[in-house]
Order: structure tokens, then C-alpha cells, then sequence
């Protein structure tokens, strides 16, 4: 804009030929101007002064002039000064030489309402009486604001530049600037990329312009089609100065983002209308791409005379009588000659999050244009920043009533995913949840409680009754390990969540407490293992019966992603879909192989499983393997495996009746009044999760490899293997785990402590071999106690003893073999260790059982 | 009563005179929601108004005042429209100012670019007779409030005749699919107004089968109720005031503008299609003409915590009512007793059942609820049925779901959300609260599930276990809770957990099942029946207390128990021992817990544990 080749002797003509600096935005529809209760019709042809004039200050402009020179033409060049006008084809300007920004053609912007028409029309001839609004004086001295607001072109595209000149944000942490130095001025840095990638898009963060100027930014909010064409002016004027040999495809145009005005979709109201909102949503559908006509091309069949009609309102008014000819209705649309622009109509639907309990998710209608269209899948979830557009029903010449609802969309200026990240990248995810100041307070004072760690286990599923340790376990797998990432060393990623098996008696409450967590975090799914397959865990690939695209449908697992899988009856799982656990649980990946598709997909998610003993009651004279009939490569990859029994002792029993004799009895308030509110409980765990990464220090670690070794200690004094390194990433998450309940960014020693004292407490219940009352790890890692392996193999030997005793007979009786067994061995016998010897003597080829003989070889 | 009556026959004049005198002074919204809302206060003003439960559209005059006893089956996104605008007069050029509250179109000529105008929200919620809503319900509200609203229908006919006529009792043979279905008055009035009113009614009955897929919904036009086989009218509730304080499902009963006006469907015609942000399908879902589904401007709403009208209407007062609970009760468990073929313990538990209520919720618990597996009733006989017929008589809104393997295949019991026409396809389990869900399972073949079997046998889990139903949005699911009284008849233990499951054992064993129980059915005298309805609706809605004292005998109890038999008494049965005390005192009409109900409660519970032992078989799963 603002080129100093205009020369001032086309100034002077302009002047002449149109009188007064047209303001900006004059054929935007009534109705889009529709401000609340100031519905006024800001561009009514009959309106002989605007309100804006009263205020101007002839002084101001002037200075503005001093300070810039070249903008001194602004105000003359009539169409210049209108912010639309930017970039004007350079047809117009014949003859002189072409600057960058001359040079580049500029790109309309139906998603900041109407559209100008083209300027040719405005110079040759007079200028409409739509224009409107006009400034009442056209001396060039006067601050000229936009008609209806208070936004002074100048001053405003002065203040864009030097936001863009001088904007620093040294904390800046989004990714997007990754790779700028954060030191420089970050949006020249972004001009600079531009010119090196091409893309003519400036996206800009509102909050930065906030916190840089806050009137600019109100302006923005509030007049966004006025001012993001001065914007664009701005940013075009400085972008071309500096590069002035770039060549873009047109002019780049500044997509403002993150108006933190309205955040919901939920809190839009009139008010809204015709500003500039950000609201977050999920895509639910959008349409084909609409060729919407922003100029009409006609031609007359008599004279072959030509003529453009610009969109207005929506609509075209095809000219009646020939201008060149006088003939009437002879003018014909030629459509291959008329300007098309795309347009996408987008259903948005508010996230779940945001929704007030028991009402439905209302839907937004969302218009995208030009190169926004197609950016957006249904089922993405988004933040969209665009311009909130009330229409009345069209009245109708055949009806003289209208319906009285306007039909309100939002027209998108720019489209942030918020899902993206969660599918493909590794790094921390981009959850934004905002926590206000008081909000922080709160919980950073709950943190500082030296009890904290019991306040919260206790406020987790308060209707549960204790199981104290169980709840601080999940409270642990709520906050998770830190993620670390060992990929340059080749082992990949670290595992941070932290899986849990519960186990135990029917009605031992197990499915409440799955049901809670759920409930508790933002991301959990529940699924019962008797009901999904491994497919709906995982993904699959579905054909949409329309489009005839492969789509690939996330299950539970995968859309679990950073949250919590809950699996009711594990145990009743099928053996496939199980197996797909395997890689979920350690690596944190789904590889999916299917119709053509090869993908990988993060599904970064804590198991918490509960799983029912085979024999309905809790066996204890079984192994934890032998209870659940689970294989044991999978119970290996659970970090704590918890039992849940009925204690069967009257103190717990009293203690049981109490509480829940209570639970039916005592109002709603009171059981407030004791515990943490579960939206503190939620918002705790949020926000632990995303600003607290704790790491080892020295003595934790020190803590932790004494921890360790005596842990293998154990176990070997009797041959025994007690535990595996697996053992010790698992102390290791559960440390930092506790460490962010602390809100603590070391890992201490206490916290090992913790870890250590929960992991003694879970193995303890579920790696105890029955048979000694040691805890044997070796139950968990390869399905069987150590003493138990050593039995059979006595048990064998004895069996072999006792056959060669008996000197040559080939073939001996079944069942006579087993009794003769049972009344050698001082130790009961059962027959399935009867069975399993048999089994292991065949093995070494000493025998063969056929039906019920058994045969030597 | 004619001046008085301005506000049900034209509450629009009534608005109009308080909007011009207030010189667009904003107020006048607050005063005129004050004026009708003390009119309503008046002792007759509730059956003055005509209902649209019972009077059939075309009866009721347009823009009058009416009101609705209704489900919100769905809410649509909230609108804009001009609640203050100007109109030219095309000769005098006069401008006037005009409200567009409470109506769906505009005057003539108005000025689009006055700066007048004023913009202001409301919100559409789409609602339904609440589903399942029996017939002596509907045959009392309707004889309470027919007689007397005359006034405000088009044609002073004395003619008309509700259809929705209470059922004799030997006409419900195939009622299995339909148990709403509406039946040809024997006897009515002129037989041309009956003609028009069921060409009418025909087109608003829901398709039975709820086969038609969104595809085909244009057809008849779908006016999605819950259930299928309902008729009745749709409405749509433009809502003005506390947006936030509706919730789905809700039932209200609903005062508010009648809107029929024809021009809303030759407007919605006129748009052009491609200008227009909406689906086909979406129209017709949103904008269904307005002769079948009228507007309603709400006025005045009132949230239903029960829908009986036999409390509604103060015809029994519950204080006075209190004193007779406990011979009520008598007289109500001998009538079920003969009814179960005289099993006793039976009777009780599904009396207990009857007035069982959701009435707390801790976290994901929810507490009162009480649903009852009667198993061991004869498979392939009507007992069933009949039990069902009685329990219709007895409740205010009740469904009975036919567990066949078809129904489970086919039937689409969880809503969902129908993103091209934009709009919540129901699903039979979007109920009231206190709707009384009976599921027969004796009718269960073996046979094999698809996909979308397991998953309504998953939400009727799901329903019965946490009284929540998840209802799908397509992306992501929603947790709707509820508050819903299963009650599952099977032949064994049912497949479906359960809170309570009884074995039921005949003591008698009548040659013809059927006949016998018409034969007891029919010996209760109609007030008799009242008072039971009575009953049931004011042992829901008791307050309920336990106090210090009995808390520790209960305490001091269960640990016994634990003692002497720590397998058999678990938490989970001190749960339903818990339930069961509390429902037994309030059925009494007692609002605290005594030692002596406690006691009562073990009792019986231990009756119905050691009837049921043999039964018990070695599950694994949780009960």
C-alpha cells in the first residue's frame, strides 16, 4: 500500500474526482453491522455526516504525517485509504514502476465480509452512492476514523508496524515458533520466513497484540473487518520494503488467532455479533466446496456491451437495462467470465468438556474461504478465530412478513487443530487448559500441604470404601511418571504412565472405582473385555460408503491417548485382542497394518484393568497367575498389581458398615464439606500433568539403586530372581508420580520411599507364592513360583525312581502308577502334579502315555 | 368469565398493551412474565387453560395460551431473533415499533436498518409427551381439564370425544408392540369430526417399527418419540428465560403461545435451498410444518417431579394422605400378592420396587435405585403381559420391552445424534424419570447378537448398574444420567445384573392364567386403584433419614453377621440391605429408619437369600 511511486499529480485527480476518503467497510451489509443494541445501519446511503467525523481531531493526523511522509498520500488516494483496496492490480497504475507490493496481486477476503468492487469501476466512474459514508471534510489534514468505529487507518496500520517491528515474547513456548530466536522481534522473523517458504499467511496471536497494545487489540476485536485489512496493508507496506524481490502468489494476509473474548461456544450472544471470537469445537461435518460468486460477469446480447456486478448481500442484481444501449433485459450472465471464490460450510459442535451436564452440545455453522477450505476434518477437534455473522431472513418481494431469526455463522479467519499433536507428534502435548490465577493459588496451596498425597488418594472415590493403597496407586497412575525420551541412544521412548491391574473378589467394588477414574479424567475410555475386540481397541480401517475414502477409526486405546484406559474383565478378554496390549503397554505405539494402510499411532495411555479369579472366589492357595489365567508376559508390563479381598476382620467390618450407612444417609453438603471436591481433584491432576516434569535428583537416585539391589537381594539368597529392571522403571515412574503430587520438580527421597512402600505393598498381595509365603517376582515374570518349578521337577524325579524300581515292564497301568506314586511320597499328590511329572518325563523321552497305559521307550 | 380470560385467549394483546406502555423501556419482559405468572398462581387457573396432551390441535385456537405436559426430548442451537423491531407503513411511511417475543413471524414491512431493533437470544427445545405415559393418566388429566376449557377452542363443540380413551382391559391382546396403541372409540360423537381428527392424528404417530433410517425419515415426517407406537403432539418450546435450567429429559409441564401460524412453512418453502445453511433433512427436522408440530412460546414452565394427576390436581393432599400409608399398603401388597399367584415375599419386593427413586448420586453411585429380577415366571404365557397391564394401571409412565432376540437386534435404544439432520434421534431408553422400564426376558431365544444387540444389551447394563445411559454422539459419548425403575422378568436368573433378584414361587396355580388374573384385576374397585397410584407416587417422593442410633445397630449388626458367615454378607449385600430398609419405611409412610425396620429388611431379604440359594450357580461374574 501506500506505494510512494503514486505520483501526485494522480493524487490531485483522485481528489477531484472523488470527493471525500471513502471509509472502509461501507458496503458491508446492515445487518452485518448489526453491534447489540447499536443496530444502526452504518452505511445508510442517506446518512450526510457520520458520527465517526464528529470526534476526529484534525490535529492528530497531521503529526502522523510529519512523522511519515509517505503516508501522506493515504488519505488523498480515495481507494487507497480504504483497507480493502490494498494492492491494487497494477493495471491501474500504468506507467509507473512497480514496487513488490504493486506487483503482487491482492487476494479477496470474503471471510472479512464483502467484497470491494474493483477499483477500475470506482475511478472511471462516479462513485456509487452505496460508498456512503463519507467523511465530511476532504482535507487531508483531518483524522479520518472508519465510519461507525474509532479505528484511524493510519494510526492504526502505524501501531500493526511497530508491533511487528518491535514484539519480543522471550517465554514464548509455542511450537510454531520453534527455531526463532526468541530474542528478535518474532513477527519479523516470520516476514522472513515468508520470503523464504512463500506462504503469504501472517499468523498472528492476538494475545501478543494484547499484551503489546491494548487498544489496538480492542479495535481488532471489535472492528476486526476494518481492522485486519489495515493489518494486511501493514504488513504488505513493511514486508515489501524489506524484501522487495520476493515473489508471492498474492499478498500476505494476516490471519489473527487466539481472541480470548469468547472461549465457548456456549457463552456467544448478540453481543458478539460482528466481532472477532476464538471458540474451540469438534468438527461434525463439513460440505462440498461451494463456487460462491463474488462477481458477476454480464454481457449485453444486443450490443455485446459488458458489465461486472459485484456480490452484495448475497446476491446479484442483474442489471435491467443495457447502460451502453439502452435496450432492456438484454444483459446475460457469462458465467466463465464471473470471479468465483470457495466456500465451505463447516458444522462445529462444542467439545464435551465444555458442556454443562445433562444438556445437548449445541453446533455452530462455520464458513471457510479460499485456502481454509478443506483444512478441516469432521471428528478434528479446533480452535477457530473468525468473525460472528448475524443474517436476517432475506425478506422476500412476494411476502411482506419475515420469520424474525437471523441465521448466525461464523465467517473463519484462521483454524488451529488441537488434535494434531496427540495422533502424530512425540513431544508434550498442546493441551491448553487455562487455569486462572485464583485457580493456580488454590491448588499451589493444596500442594504445600504436607498431607496432600493422603487428601487426595482419599478424595478419590470416596464412596469406595479404603483400600487405601490401591487409591493412592491410581492417584499415581492419575499424575504419571515424566516423560524421556531416549530415542538418540536407541532404546525410544520411555514408558511414563503407569498401568495397574486390580484383581479380586466379585462386588469388591472393582468396577466403581473404574467407573470413577473414568469419570475423573478428560481423556478415559471403559471398556469391558468381554465386549470388545481387538479391533475396537485398537483402530480399523472403514471404507465411508460416500466418499469411497479410507478412513482409519481410532478404538479406545488410541483415542485414550494421554489418558486413562479403564478394562473391566480383563481376565474375559479374548486371547487377540489381548495380545495387541502388549505393544500399548510397553511401547506406547499401535502399529496398524490393514487395507493399504501402515501407520503407527501413539496410544500413550495408562492401563488400569480389573480382572475377576477364574474360580469366581479369590484363591489363596493359588498364585496370582493361576487365580486370573492371565499370561504372564502381560501381568509383567503392569507396574502394580493390586488384590482386592475382603479382609474378613470385624474392625474393618465396622468401619465398613460405618461408612457406608453414612453414604446413604448424610446429605449432599455434608460429604462436600469433608472432602475435596472433584473438580479440584481434576483440575489438581491437569495441571500437574502439564507444568510439572520432576526429575531424579542425586539421592533419589542413590535411593533408588539401593532399592533395587535389595530387591534382587531377596530373592537370591534363595535362588530366586525377586526382580527385573522392569522393576525398577516401575519404581522409578511411581517416584515421579509422587513427586508431582507434590507439585515438585526433584524426585526425592521420599518420594522413592512412597514408591517403594506402594510397590513392596502391591507385590506383597500379588507375588506371594502361596506355597512359602515369600514374595517371588518370578510368579508375575514367568507364571510360576520358583519353589513351585522346583516341586514339580522332585516330583518327576521320585516318578522315575519309582518306575525304574520296578524294574522291566514295559507298559504299566494309568491310575496304578498314581496310586503307587500317592503311597510312596510322604507330600499329597495331586493328579495334576501327577500328570505334569508324566508330562515331564515324556519330554526327556523316557516315556509315552497312550490313553490310559504308559509305556516305556 | 370474559374479560379475565383475555390472557388465555389472547395473551399476544395482553404482551402487546404491556410492551407499548412501557416505552421500550426493557422492562416489560419482566412484567409480563410476572403477569402470568401470578394468573397462573390462581387457585382454577390450571384447568382453565386447555392442554395439547388432550385437546387436539385443531381444536385449539391459535395464539392462545396452552400449555404441555412434555419431555425435552431435544435442545437445538440457540437463535437470534429481532426481539424489538420497526415497521414501515408502506403508505403513511409511519414508523411503529414492535416486539418480536412470543412470535415466530413479523409484521409487515419491516425496516431491516432501523437502529431500533434489538437482538435477543432464545432457545428451541423439542419436545415430546412424555414417553410411556399411561392411559388412566392421560384419560384423568384429560377429564380434569377437558370440561373446563371449552373456551378456548375454535368449534364450541360438545361433539368431540377424547380418542385417547381409557382401555377396557380385555382389548389388550396384541398390545405387545403397541401397548399406546390408540383405539377406535366404540362409541363418539360425529363421525366426520372423528374422521378429521384421526387423518390428523395419523400423521403424527410415530413409525412403529423405528426401522426408517434418517435416509427415508422424509417420508412421513419422523417425529421422533422415544418409544415406539406413541402419538401425540410434538411441539417445539421456543424458550425464553433461565436457558440453563433445562435439561434434557426433563418433564415440564409447559404454559406458552400456541403457534400455528401457516406462513412458517410457506416461509421455510420460499428460502432457497442453496442459500440456505441446512440440509433437507435438517429443515425438516427444525422447521417440520407447523400443523403438525406447533410452536410454543414458553410463558411459564413448571418442572414435573412427578407426572401423576392425581397429586397434580390436588385431589389427595399428602399430609392427610400420610396417616392411611400403612392400610394402603396392606391393601396394596394383598391385591399384588394375588396378582404374583399369591407369593407374598414377591408382592413386597416388587412393591418395594414400585416406590424405589434415585435419589442421591455419589460419585458415580447412585443411590435408591432398586432394580428386581423376578426370575422362575412361566415362560411362553401372558403372565408377563398381564403383569405388565397391571403395573400400567398402577404407574403414570411405564414401557415394557420384549426381550427378543429381534428387538435386541433392531431396536434402537440408546439416542443418537443425527449430524445431517442435526437433531437427537431418540432411542427407548430417553425416558422420564420414574418411568417404569419392564424388561421381559422370558421372551429371549437363544440365538446370536450382532453388533448393535450387544451394545443395547451393554446400555441396559449399563442403565441398570449406574443409571446412566451413554448416548451416542457419533465422536464421542455422552453420559446422560437418569432415573429409571427396571424391573427384568425372566425364567432364570437373569442375563442382566441386578440389584435384587427373587425367585418367584406360585402358591397358586390357576388352570387359566389369564383369566385369573383379569378376574383379580378386575375386583379392585376404581378409587381402590387410586389410592394405590396415590401411594406409590407419595412413597417416591418422602424424605428419608437415618439416625445416629440405628446407624450403630446397623453397624453392630452387619459385623455380626460378618462373624457368624463372613462369605455370605458382603459389602455389596449391605448395600441392597440398606436400600431395602429404606424402602420398606418409607412404603410404611415412615421417614426415618427404626431398629425394627432394620430388622424387617434383614428379614425379608434373608427370606428372599434363601429362596433364591438353590438357584445361585457357580458364576464367576459379578452379581
Amino acid at each position: 500500500m501506500s506505494s510512494p511511486t503514486s505520483t501526485p499529480g494522480g493524487r490531485k485527480r483522485n481528489r477531484n474526482d472523488i470527493p471525500a476518503t471513502r471509509s472502509i467497510g461501507s458496503t458491508s451489509p446492515p445487518s452485518q453491522r448489526r453491534r447489540g443494541q447499536d443496530s444502526s445501519n452504518a452505511d445508510l446511503p442517506a446518512m450526510p455526516t457520520s458520527p465517526a467525523t464528529d470526534i476526529a481531531s484534525p490535529t492528530v493526523h497531521d503529526t502522523s504525517l510529519f512523522s511519515s511522509p509517505r503516508r501522506s498520500v493515504l488519505p488523498s488516494e480515495v481507494d487507497m485509504s480504504s483497507p480493502l483496496m490494498y494492492g491494487t492490480p497494477s493495471s491501474r497504475v500504468e506507467g509507473t514502476p512497480r514496487s513488490g507490493a504493486r506487483g503482487t496481486p491482492a487476494r479477496q477476503r470474503p471471510d472479512l465480509g464483502s467484497v470491494r468492487k474493483a477499483p477500475q469501476v470506482d475511478l472511471h466512474s462516479e462513485p456509487p452512492s452505496a460508498d456512503g459514508a463519507v467523511a465530511s471534510e476532504p482535507s487531508v489534514g483531518q483524522k479520518l476514523v472508519i465510519w461507525g468505529t474509532d479505528v484511524n487507518v493510519g494510526t492504526c496500520k502505524e501501531k500493526f508496524q511497530r508491533f511487528l517491528q518491535r514484539f519480543i515474547d522471550p517465554t514464548s513456548n509455542e511450537d510454531e515458533n520453534a527455531g526463532l530466536d526468541l530474542n528478535e522481534p518474532l513477527y519479523m522473523q516470520k516476514l522472513e520466513e515468508i520470503s523464504v517458504v512463500g506462504e503469504p499467511v501472517l499468523n498472528v496471536n492476538c494475545g501478543h497484540v494484547q499484551s503489546f497494545d491494548a487498544d489496538l487489540y480492542r479495535q481488532l476485536i471489535c472492528y476486526p473487518q476494518e481492522v485486519i485489512p489495515t493489518f494486511d496493508m501493514a504488513v504488505n507496506e513493511l514486508f515489501f520494503e524489506r524484501f522487495p524481490d520476493s515473489i508471492l502468489e498474492h499478498q500476505i494476509q494476516v490471519r489473527p488467532y487466539n481472541a480470548l473474548k469468547t472461549r465457548n461456544m456456549r457463552s456467544l450472544n448478540p453481543e458478539d455479533i460482528d466481532q472477532m471470537i476464538t471458540i474451540s469445537g469438534m468438527v461434525i461435518r463439513t460440505s462440498q466446496l461451494i463456487p460462491e460468486m463474488q462477481e458477476a460477469f454480464f454481457q449485453c446480447q444486443v450490443c455485446a456491451f459488458s458489465t461486472r456486478v459485484e456480490v452484495d448481500r448475497g446476491r446479484i442484481a442483474e442489471p435491467a437495462v443495457c447502460r451502453h444501449c439502452n435496450t432492456t433485459h438484454s444483459l446475460a450472465l457469462i458465467h466463465n467470465r464471473s470471479a468465483f471464490s470457495d466456500k465451505q460450510m463447516i458444522k462445529v459442535q462444542e467439545s464435551p468438556d465444555d458442556m454443562p451436564a445433562g444438556q445437548t452440545p449445541h453446533t455452530t455453522v462455520v464458513y471457510a474461504h479460499n485456502d481454509l477450505v478443506d483444512k478441516v476434518q469432521p471428528g478434528d477437534r479446533i480452535n477457530i478465530t473468525g468473525i460472528y455473522r448475524a443474517v436476517p431472513m432475506r425478506e422476500n418481494p412476494r411476502q411482506s412478513n419475515v420469520k424474525s431469526v437471523y441465521k448466525t455463522h461464523i465467517d473463519a479467519i484462521h483454524f488451529r487443530k488441537t488434535d494434531e499433536k496427540r495422533l502424530h507428534g512425540l513431544d508434550e502435548e498442546a493441551d491448553q487448559k487455562l487455569f486462572t490465577e485464583e485457580r493456580v493459588k488454590t491448588l499451589k496451596e493444596l500442594a504445600a500441604k504436607p498431607d496432600v498425597y493422603e487428601r487426595l488418594s482419599s478424595a478419590l472415590a470416596p464412596s469406595i470404601y479404603e483400600h487405601e493403597d490401591i487409591k493412592k496407586g491410581i492417584l499415581l497412575q492419575l499424575f504419571g511418571g515424566t516423560r524421556k525420551d531416549f530415542s538418540q541412544t536407541g532404546r525410544g521412548n520411555f514408558r511414563a504412565e503407569v498401568n495397574i491391574l486390580l484383581c479380586g473378589d466379585p462386588g469388591t467394588s472393582k468396577s466403581q472405582l473404574l467407573q470413577y477414574v473414568f469419570n475423573l479424567v478428560p481423556r478415559g475410555q471403559y471398556t469391558s473385555g468381554k465386549g470388545s475386540s481387538a479391533v475396537g481397541l485398537t483402530a480399523y480401517v472403514m471404507k465411508d460408503p460416500e466418499t469411497k475414502q479410507l478412513v482409519l477409526q481410532t478404538g479406545a486405546l488410541v483415542l485414550s491417548d494421554n489418558g486413562i484406559c479403564c478394562i473391566d474383565e480383563f481376565d474375559k478378554m479374548s486371547e487377540s485382542t489381548r495380545s495387541v496390549l502388549h505393544e500399548v503397554m510397553e511401547q506406547q505405539t499401535l502399529s496398524i497394518a490393514k487395507a493399504g494402510i501402515i501407520c503407527q499411532l501413539n496410544a500413550r495411555t495408562s492401563v488400569l484393568a480389573a480382572a475377576n479369579p477364574v474360580e469366581s472366589q479369590w484363591n489363596p492357595k493359588k498364585t496370582t497367575i493361576e487365580n486370573i489365567q492371565l499370561p504372564h508376559t502381560l501381568l509383567s508390563r503392569f507396574d502394580l498389581i493390586f488384590l482386592m479381598l475382603d479382609p474378613q476382620d470385624e474392625a474393618y467390618d465396622r468401619r465398613l458398615a460405618h461408612h457406608l450407612v453414612s453414604l446413604y444417609y448424610q446429605s449432599e453438603e455434608q460429604i462436600e464439606e469433608e472432602l475435596l471436591d472433584m473438580a479440584v481433584l481434576k483440575d489438581y491432576i491437569a495441571y500437574a500433568r502439564t507444568y510439572i516434569n520432576p526429575r531424579l535428583n542425586e539421592e533419589a537416585s542413590q535411593a533408588l539403586i539401593e532399592a533395587y539391589v535389595d530387591m534382587r537381594k531377596i530373592g537370591s539368597g534363595r535362588g530366586m530372581v525377586s526382580a527385573y529392571p522392569r522393576q525398577l522403571e516401575s519404581l522409578i515412574r511411581l517416584a515421579e508420580a509422587h513427586a508431582k503430587v507434590r507439585f515438585s520438580d526433584k524426585v526425592e527421597t521420599i518420594d522413592v520411599e512412597e514408591a517403594k512402600r506402594l510397590h513392596r505393598e502391591a507385590l506383597k498381595q500379588s507375588a506371594t507364592d502361596p506355597r512359602t509365603g515369600f514374595v517371588d517376582i518370578s510368579i508375575l515374570t514367568t507364571g510360576m513360583s520358583a519353589t513351585a518349578r522346583k516341586r514339580k521337577e522332585e516330583v518327576a524325579q521320585a516318578l522315575k525312581k519309582m518306575i525304574q524300581s520296578k524294574g522291566k515292564t514295559p507298559a504299566m497301568k494309568y491310575q496304578q502308577l498314581f496310586d503307587d506314586l500317592r503311597g510312596q511320597s510322604e507330600a499329597a499328590i495331586t493328579k495334576d502334579m501327577f500328570e505334569e511329572a508324566l508330562r515331564a518325563l515324556a519330554d526327556e523321552d523316557y516315556l509315552t502315555v497312550t490313553g490310559k497305559t504308559v509305556r516305556l521307550l | 368469565m370474559p374479560s379475565s380470560n383475555d390472557w388465555i385467549n389472547n395473551p399476544l394483546g395482553v404482551v402487546e398493551e404491556m410492551f407499548v406502555q412501557s416505552n421500550s423501556n426493557p422492562e416489560w419482559e419482566a412484567k409480563v412474565l410476572e403477569y402470568f405468572k401470578g394468573k397462573l398462581k390462581e387457585k382454577q387457573a390450571y384447568s382453565w387453560i386447555p392442554s395439547l396432551n388432550d385437546v387436539p390441535l385443531h381444536y385449539l385456537k391459535p395464539n392462545s395460551l396452552v400449555k404441555f405436559r412434555c419431555l425435552v426430548q431435544d435442545m437445538f442451537d440457540p437463535e437470534f431473533y429481532m426481539g424489538v423491531y420497526e415497521t414501515i407503513d408502506p403508505s403513511t411511511k409511519a414508523k411503529v415499533l414492535r416486539f418480536g417475543k412470543y412470535k415466530d413471524v413479523t409484521e409487515c414491512g419491516v425496516d431491516l436498518n432501523s437502529r431500533n431493533t434489538v437482538t435477543a437470544e432464545r432457545q428451541t427445545f423439542y419436545c415430546v409427551p412424555i414417553p410411556g405415559e399411561t392411559l388412566w393418566e392421560a384419560f384423568l388429566n384429560h377429564s380434569h381439564t377437558y370440561a373446563r376449557s371449552s373456551q378456548a377452542r375454535v368449534v364450541p363443540s360438545t361433539s368431540y370425544i377424547p380418542s385417547r380413551q381409557k382401555r377396557s382391559y380385555e382389548e389388550d391382546d396384541e398390545m405387545d408392540t403397541q401397548p399406546q396403541k390408540q383405539r377406535e372409540p366404540h362409541t363418539g360423537g360425529s363421525p366426520q369430526l372423528h374422521a378429521n381428527g384421526d387423518s390428523k392424528r395419523q400423521e403424527t404417530e410415530a413409525p412403529s417399527g423405528q426401522t426408517t433410517s434418517p435416509s427415508n425419515a422424509s417420508s412421513p415426517l419422523d417425529l421422533n418419540f422415544p418409544l415406539p407406537g406413541e402419538r401425540g403432539p410434538a411441539c417445539l418450546v421456543k424458550v425464553y428465560e433461565d436457558l440453563d435450567s433445562f435439561k434434557l429429559n426433563d418433564m415440564l409441564e409447559v404454559y406458552g403461545i400456541l403457534s400455528v401460524n401457516p406462513l412458517l412453512s410457506v416461509l421455510s418453502s420460499l428460502l432457497d435451498p442453496t442459500e440456505s445453511m441446512e440440509t433437507p433433512e435438517e429443515q425438516r427436522a427444525h422447521d417440520p410444518p407447523a400443523s403438525l408440530v406447533p410452536r410454543l412460546h414458553m410463558l411459564h414452565a413448571r418442572p414435573l417431579q412427578h407426572n401423576n394427576p392425581l397429586l397434580c390436581m390436588f385431589i389427595y393432599v399428602v399430609s392427610s394422605f400420610m396417616v392411611e400409608m400403612a392400610s394402603v399398603r396392606a391393601e396394596f401388597l394383598a391385591y399384588l400378592t394375588h396378582i404374583l399367584l399369591g407369593d407374598g415375599l414377591a408382592a413386597e419386593y416388587l412393591l418395594l420396587h414400585l416406590i424405589s427413586s434415585v435419589y442421591a448420586r455419589r460419585d458415580v453411585l447412585p443411590l435408591g435405585k432398586f432394580t428386581l429380577n423376578l426370575s422362575g415366571c412361566p415362560p411362553n404365557s401372558s403372565f408377563t403381559e398381564s403383569l405388565h397391564q397391571v403395573i400400567q394401571e398402577l404407574v403414570p409412565c411405564t414401557y415394557r420391552l420384549s426381550m427378543t432376540l429381534h428387538n435386541m437386534n433392531s431396536l434402537r435404544l440408546v439416542p443418537r445424534k443425527d449430524y445431517v439432520a442435526n437433531r437427537l434421534v431418540s432411542g427407548a431408553l430417553q425416558l422420564a424419570r420414574n418411568t417404569s422400564l419392564v424388561l421381559d426376558e422370558t421372551r429371549l431365544e437363544q440365538g446370536q447378537l450382532d453388533a448393535s444387540g450387544v451394545q443395547n444389551i451393554t446400555a441396559l447394563g449399563n442403565l441398570i448398574s449406574w443409571q446412566k445411559v451413554d448416548y451416542d454422539f457419533n465422536y464421542h459419548q455422552m453420559e446422560f444420567p437418569c432415573n429409571i425403575n427396571v424391573f427384568v422378568t425372566s425364567e432364570g436368573r437373569s442375563l442382566l445384573p441386578s440389584d435384587c433378584q427373587v425367585p418367584l414361587q406360585p402358591q397358586v396355580t390357576p388352570p387359566n392364567l389369564e383369566e385369573y388374573l383379569s378376574t383379580v384385576h378386575k375386583a379392585q374397585l376404581t378409587s381402590q386403584i387410586n389410592k394405590f397410584r396415590v401411594y406409590l407416587s407419595v412413597a417416591q417422593t418422602l424424605d428419608y433419614s437415618i439416625s445416629d442410633e440405628v446407624t450403630k445397630a446397623v453397624e453392630d449388626d452387619f459385623v455380626d453377621m460378618r462373624k457368624d458367615d463372613p462369605q455370605s454378607v458382603s459389602a455389596e449385600d449391605l448395600h441392597r440391605m440398606l436400600v431395602v430398609a429404606r424402602l420398606l419405611s418409607l412404603s410404611l409412610g415412615q421417614t426415618s429408619l427404626s431398629r425394627e425396620g432394620w430388622m424387617r429388611a434383614k428379614h425379608i431379604d434373608m427370606l428372599r437369600r434363601t429362596r433364591s440359594q438353590p438357584q445361585t450357580t457357580v458364576n464367576g461374574n459379578e452379581p
